[in-house]
């Protein structure tokens, strides 16, 4: 068996009375995408919260490889491999999709506290953000304002920037949400190829997506992960059609 | 080589001016209006400082008057020892030499803005501006309860410091010291924004999430930048206590802390050559219509007014457009 590069273990969370993550374990393999499912409200988001760091659990622990990362901050986690992108999109408006996507280079190609060398001779960072913006097809916009891009693209800005940091992990959260029938099929296209590079632990909506993509799923509801397995086991899962599925039929 | 944008142009013919202004006056053996540069040009470097802060890392300071004054008894308290040959604290001898007081003066100072903001650091918006309020204030009281310093009468400098064998008594001279420092500070502030602790401090401003997702940490970045902002006010500090000759708890009151966000916001927030623009715009109207009524900020409220509602970016964004970011 290979060892899980982001693990989860009895993590739990709760709001006053309210259980937003109870007793959650679930890890994440190299090579796969891990796809996160619940109805609204299932805490999915606090979940996702927990692991990147800007929330803290009440107990449980979070392994990225083998080291513990529970009690760190997120920049310290994006450090070590954490990539993510945010459910609603999350960039400098004002600068150019170049500038976003150089900051997130700018933690692997050496140290934020450089104050007299110019970025805009920095070789390094500059060809680290132009590979990356090769790799999702932004060149073309690369020095346009994000205040001035379309949502689909603001996406890809997200993807880029998450992918710019090197990580050893992706943590996706509903990177389909409001794009065209088009723009989800291009980046399902994207991901399919992407996570043999970098495992993926995905919060989607787009069910097609879901079960095209996920080697495996997991099913959160009121906090809990009530089914954990393979698109086909989730599919046929009594409990999952019942909490969730089943409103389709 | 680069072309140069509406905004160059703007910002050379204002320091082409403020630098002949001083000239003509001399000529015209007006030493008064030499000595009213060397007050612009200083205020602007204190609002420079403090633009780095408030303008390129949105850290809204209620408190840089500490590091003002800070710098200025620097000054003073150096002068004072170095005139009757006393100790400072019974060991430490004094200067009249400005690159030993401007040393002192921004490691005094940066070492306050490290303690200060560490703790206000923490908050955010409003309780930011009250607690970087609170610690000037504190700083202020000090003065005021010192008496070996003169207490709230203050502490004259008898003969200004000198620097190499200038001869500083001259008001072009002086003038000449302080616009040097001036442009120093403005190229220093332009090549850290060009940098990559630049480039984190503005997502620090956008979109502090961002950066911590970006592997980087806010809070480090947020604060070297409070500690430089304050460095290079401090300067300025020991640069008016000498053009002064004079240094007093007022220098550390909040009006000062005050009327350098106005200059900050009056000249462009954010932008390189903004507090230039305020300043000179400020001690202007200080003198020629303070000199008609007691009630100039009056006026200096109603322009304000108008630039905050009319003029987004200040007066230079007023004249040169919106900051372009590439």
């Amino acid at each position: 068996m290979t060892e899980a590069v982001l693990r989860i273990e009895k993590l739990q969370k709760n709001f006053g009375a309210l259980k937003a993550t109870d007793d959650v374990t679930l890890d994440l393999k190299p090579g796969e995408i891990h796809a996160l499912i619940g109805p609204n409200g299932a805490g999915k988001s606090t979940l996702i919260a927990q692991i990147s760091g800007g929330l803290s659990p009440d107990s449980g622990n979070i392994y990225l490889g083998q080291e513990n990362v529970t009690g760190l901050s997120i920049a310290a986690r994006a450090k070590r491999g954490l990539g993510r992108c945010f459910q609603i999109s999350s960039l400098a408006m004002p600068l150019s999709v170049r500038r976003n996507v150089m900051m997130a280079s700018q933690a692997v190609t050496g140290t934020s506290f450089s104050f007299w060398k110019q970025t805009d001779n920095d070789q390094k960072l500059l060809e680290a953000a132009e590979k990356v913006l090769a790799r999702v097809g932004l060149e073309p916009r690369a020095d346009v304002p994000v205040a001035e891009l379309s949502h689909g693209e603001r996406r890809q800005v997200e993807v880029a920037c998450a992918l710019a940091l090197k990580p050893k992990v992706l943590l996706l959260d509903e990177p389909m949400a409001g794009m065209g029938a088009g723009g989800s099929e291009r980046l399902t296209g994207f991901l399919e190829e992407l996570k043999l590079e970098v495992p993926i632990l995905l919060v989607e909506h787009d069910m097609d997506a879901v079960f095209r993509l996920a080697d495996r799923i997991s099913v959160l509801v009121y906090g809990q992960i009530i089914a954990q397995g393979s698109a086909d086991m989730i599919r046929q899962d009594p409990l999952v059609r019942e909490a969730y599925l089943g409103t389709e039929e | 080589m680069r072309k140069l944008t509406r905004e160059s142009w703007i910002n050379s013919s204002l320091v082409l001016l403020l630098a002949l202004a001083p000239l003509c006056a001399s000529l015209l053996d007006e030493p008064y209006y030499v000595n009213l540069a060397s007050r612009v040009v200083i205020i602007a470097m204190a609002a420079v400082g403090l633009n780095l802060a408030l303008g390129f890392g949105g850290l809204i300071s209620f408190g840089h008057a500490a590091f003002f004054g800070l710098g200025g008894y620097v000054a003073g308290v150096a002068a004072y020892h170095a005139f009757d040959g006393s100790y400072f604290i019974g060991v430490i001898p004094g200067s009249d030499q400005m690159p030993v007081i401007w040393l002192v003066a921004v490691l005094v100072a940066g070492l306050a803005a490290t303690f200060i903001g560490v703790i206000s650091l923490r908050t955010q918006g409003v309780y930011f501006i009250m607690i970087t309020l609170a610690f000037a204030q504190m700083i202020y009281y000090f003065a005021i309860s010192f008496p070996t310093y003169g207490g709230e009468d203050g502490l004259s400098i008898y003969v200004r410091n000198s620097l190499f064998s200038l001869d500083t008594s001259d008001p072009l001279i002086f003038f000449g010291i302080c616009f040097f420092s001036l442009m120093l500070s403005i190229f220093v502030t332009r090549r850290i924004m060009g940098s990559r602790f630049g480039a984190a401090l503005t997502m620090a401003r956008l979109n502090d999430i961002r950066l911590a997702t970006s592997g980087v940490e806010p809070f480090p970045i947020r604060l070297t930048t409070f500690v430089l902002s304050a460095m290079i006010t401090s300067g300025a500090g020991a640069l008016f206590a000498d053009l002064n000759g004079f240094v007093s708890p007022s220098m550390l009151s909040w009006h000062h802390s005050g009327e350098l966000m106005v200059i900050v916001i009056l000249g462009g927030v954010g932008r390189l050559f903004g507090p230039v623009a305020g300043a000179v715009v400020f001690v202007l109207l200080e003198t020629f219509i303070g000199g008609f009524t007691q009630h100039w900020q009056f006026f200096l409220g109603l322009i304000l007014l108008s630039v905050v509602l009319f003029a987004n970016g200040g007066l230079i964004g007023l004249l040169a457009g919106r900051p372009r970011h590439d």
